[in-house]
């Protein structure tokens, strides 16, 4: 099923659907290897509750709630 | 001319340590993004002919996203290296070959160092060099910047490269849009412009610095955009040719990539690493213990630099001999005298004091008591030994003196940023830092700022919102660089003197400072329409123990820039002041040397101090009797030397006799000295770097906000202890309505907030 990043648990892991957003932020996004086709796992959340910590492409990456949220995923889910 | 090769890769890839290795240099590493900001240059020169190596920002891409990225794009275009060296992780292949992609597209030599694929080779894997090499289509040498191997064969292997023209390829596989690149390529080419491919490729992107470039091509493309259908992209290019790099590499070096080379030998070697970075986050950066743990090493950092009582002890020694070695600075101030008898009953210690003080004693008591004392005893009494000893050397001394000090907090700095730290430290307090108008990332720039204010006022560049930038340049005095710790260090042994902890009152100056800045920042987001807040995407390197290497190459260039300024601008100011200290107006008839009676209170320093003092008296220079006392003025003149360097407030202390127990500071003294000199212009070389960042009237507002600023912070402290101590409930009733009016404050900030939240989820 299909889901904004910002929404996946910490363990959750999905493929990328379609990066949202416009201009230079999803520019970044593109660069940093979040395209649609990527594997994302949330890793964990920093200890205000925000921002996420990410494993993409082999690396650790860190996003805003914010910036999670245009980023759609499909998760396995049997929900 | 030299050939010159650029170094270019993306952050955390090894690239400044290979610089430093190819080059002999010791340029400053951090194992956070973004420290190099702008390139540096030095030479190899184990080849035929000497070789300029010029180091680029570490970037992700070269699309121009910050102004890092620019620069880095710029250079490879407009300056046309001989070869571009890319280095490239091994340990993280797919996002780093995604800069390949991009650097193979320009019509330049390239050669890519495969780095760090000894750690690879440790983990198991191997990644085949020939393979990759002719994938790519250009030549690929597996080195160790670390440990230097085989950089002599990449430089051979860079050398034959930039021998040899080498024309753009593109990755792009998709054949329509291949077929588009290669018509706005031509297009380019008949426009004679240099690297038609990489433009081309940009253009397609829509990329902001080629469609503003280029105006006259982009209907070209817009008319091609409408014909184009994908599945999956629609006819977003921007997304496809993003996807299609990443598609090539993972077509191209699925094979290669670890994690499916020998997947099952490798999923332990890099579990293994991982968990060494996970085990390590679970507590770093805990839900809980996060935040705390951020706040115990800061303050144990401070407590082993500054503390004068290091075990929280009071010890009594009878014997001075011993105090002596341990502290460098038994004196009467510390005996315990019976007053019956008045006999000396002891000496008692505020305790042992921490390694950093403890340095600075022994370092202090070397300089003063064996170079100037002795120099003293054999040197006649005249002018020139009084400008020798009293104002070179003296306030020379002053300031060498804290180097132990200085090396041992950037020691425990260098720990933190090369372990891979301070990425954690944006990534925990960014939600904080949000509410402020900054991001997380601002705070690299301040962090930096701890070391010194002109590298952190360029670090703002990784910044790509200007807003944040400004806002975080008018913040940076807010961090205490290492320039102003000698201040710190001088007020703590005063603050021991006049009754509490030297490395809480030291904490305190810095905590404050944070807390300022978060206060400072409200306010200017108050004042400001902009709502937008910059978006946080950054990349969490993994942790590696600090390299000693690196760690030493920081302390040598603070040592370096430490004593190259104490030789050159404070060397020039304590004889300036020496000068104008020991004259008086009509220079040869009233001076220290001719008039037996000469007051330095006369003296062209002391009547200028008057007026100065004038000036700063809501700050407590105060005439006598009040907490600055008849020094009044000397404090105000410190204060005004400290705007061209901060190491001159202590040089210029010591000149004047405000050094050696003659201050007699109460805590509303000793905090507005501080909070002034904390808030105010950092230095001439910050002042440059500022200009140098923001244009026209917001450098001089920056200017006005760190002069009005640091003077009304300062006053507010000062009257707030002041009344503290003249009577507590005046001060528990003005620190309450300073504290209500920032809680009112901040309600209504919030309330905005909330108001432009709800305005913008309207929309």
């Amino acid at each position: 099923m299909l889901k904004k990043l910002d929404t996946l648990k910490v363990g959750e892991t999905g493929r990328i659907k379609m990066v949202g957003g416009e201009g230079r932020l999803r520019r970044r996004l593109f660069d940093m290897g979040v395209t649609p086709g990527a594997e994302v796992k949330v890793k964990k959340l920093a200890p205000l509750g925000d921002p996420m910590e990410l494993t993409i492409r082999g690396y650790e990456l860190t996003l805003r709630k914010a910036e999670a949220h245009l980023v759609e995923v499909e998760v396995e889910g049997n929900e | 001319m030299n050939k010159h090769f650029a170094l270019a890769g993306n952050p955390n890839s090894g690239k400044t340590t290979l610089f430093n290795s190819l080059t002999g240099a010791t340029a400053h590493v951090g194992n956070w993004p973004g420290v190099t900001v702008d390139k540096r240059e030095g030479t190899y020169k184990k080849l035929a002919e000497p070789i300029d190596i010029v180091d680029l920002p570490g970037i992700y891409s070269l699309s121009p996203y910050t102004s890092e990225e620019i620069v880095s794009r710029n250079y490879i275009l407009d300056e046309k290296p001989d070869c571009v060296i890319d280095i490239v992780d091994a340990t993280n292949l797919e996002r780093n070959l995604y800069l390949t992609t991009q650097l193979l597209e320009i019509d330049v030599p390239v050669v890519v160092a495969l780095n760090m694929s000894d750690v690879l080779r440790k983990r198991g894997t191997e990644i085949k060099i020939d393979e990759l090499s002719k994938r790519l289509g250009v030549p690929v040498v597996a080195i160790s910047a670390l440990k230097g191997e085989n950089l002599d064969e990449l430089m051979v292997a860079a050398y034959q490269a930039c021998e040899k023209k080498r024309e753009g390829v593109s990755v792009i596989e998709n054949k329509d849009l291949a077929h588009l690149i290669g018509d706005v390529k031509i297009a380019f080419e008949g426009k004679e412009v240099a690297n038609p491919l990489f433009h081309a490729v940009k253009l397609v992107e829509l990329d902001e610095i080629e469609t503003e470039m280029h105006p006259d091509l982009l209907p070209m493309v817009e008319a091609f955009k409408k014909t184009f259908e994908d599945d999956t992209f629609g006819s977003d290019f921007e997304a496809l040719i993003a996807d299609a790099r990443y598609a090539f590499i993972s077509q191209h070096f699925h094979d290669l990539l670890p994690s499916a080379a020998s997947a099952e030998k490798d999923e332990k070697g890099k579990e293994k690493a991982k968990t060494t970075t996970d085990k390590i986050d679970r507590v770093l950066t805990h839900r809980v213990f996060g935040l705390i743990i951020f706040a115990a090493i800061m303050f144990l950092i401070f407590h082993f630099t500054f503390s004068e009582n290091f075990l929280f002890t009071f010890i009594r020694i009878e014997n001075p001999g011993v105090i002596n070695f341990f502290t460098g600075m038994a004196s009467e101030d510390f005996a315990i005298i019976d007053e019956a008898t008045e006999e000396i009953l002891g000496y008692e210690m505020i305790g042992i004091p921490s390694p950093g003080v403890w340095l600075q004693s022994w370092f202090g008591w070397f300089t003063d008591s064996l170079i100037i004392g002795k120099l003293g005893e054999v040197m006649p009494e005249a002018w020139y030994t009084s400008l020798l000893l009293d104002g070179i050397l003296g306030g020379l001394s002053a300031v060498m003196s804290f180097i132990p000090q200085i090396l041992l907090l950037f020691l425990f700095i260098g720990i933190l940023e090369d372990s891979g730290y301070m990425a954690r430290i944006a990534f925990i307090l960014d939600r904080a830092f949000r509410r402020f108008g900054l991001s997380g990332k601002a705070f690299i720039p301040m962090l930096t700022g701890f070391g010194c204010s002109v590298p952190a006022i360029m670090a703002t560049r990784t910044l790509e919102d200007d807003r944040e930038k400004k806002l975080t340049i008018r913040l940076m005095t807010c961090f205490s660089c290492g320039a102003k710790a000698p201040i710190w260090a001088l007020l703590a042994t005063v603050g021991a003197l006049a009754g509490f902890q030297g490395d809480v009152f030291v904490f305190t100056i810095y905590l404050g400072g944070i807390l300022a800045a978060v206060l400072y920042a409200i306010i200017l987001k108050f004042f400001s329409k902009d709502t937008y807040v910059s978006p946080f995407v950054m990349e969490l390197p993994e942790y590696h123990l600090p390299q000693f290497r690196n760690v030493m190459a920081l302390l040598w260039e603070k040592l370096k820039h430490y004593v190259i300024k104490a030789g050159t601008i404070i060397l020039a100011c304590t004889i300036v002041i020496w000068f104008l200290s020991n004259f008086g107006w009509n220079f040869w008839a009233y001076n220290s040397f001719v008039d037996e009676e000469f007051d330095m209170q006369w003296s062209i320093l002391g009547t200028l101090g008057q007026g100065f003092r004038f000036f700063y008296y809501p700050l407590g220079c105060l005439e006598g009797g009040w907490t600055y006392g008849e020094d009044g003025w000397k404090y105000a003149v410190s204060i005004i030397t400290g705007l061209i360097a901060k190491e001159d407030v202590v040089a210029t202390m010591a000149e004047l006799g405000l050094v050696e127990g003659a201050i007699a500071l109460n805590a509303a003294g000793v905090y507005s000295f501080a909070a002034y000199n904390l808030f105010t212009i950092p230095c001439f070389a910050a002042i440059g770097a500022a200009h140098g960042e923001l244009k026209g009237k917001e450098f001089w507002l920056t200017l006005a906000w760190w002069f009005g600023m640091s003077y009304v912070a300062s006053a507010v402290l000062y009257w707030a202890i002041e009344l503290w101590i003249l009577a507590w409930w005046g001060g528990l009733l003005l620190t309450l309505a300073l504290l209500g009016c920032i809680v009112w404050f901040a309600i209504v900030v919030e309330k905005r907030n909330k108001a432009a939240a709800l305005a913008a989820k309207a929309e």
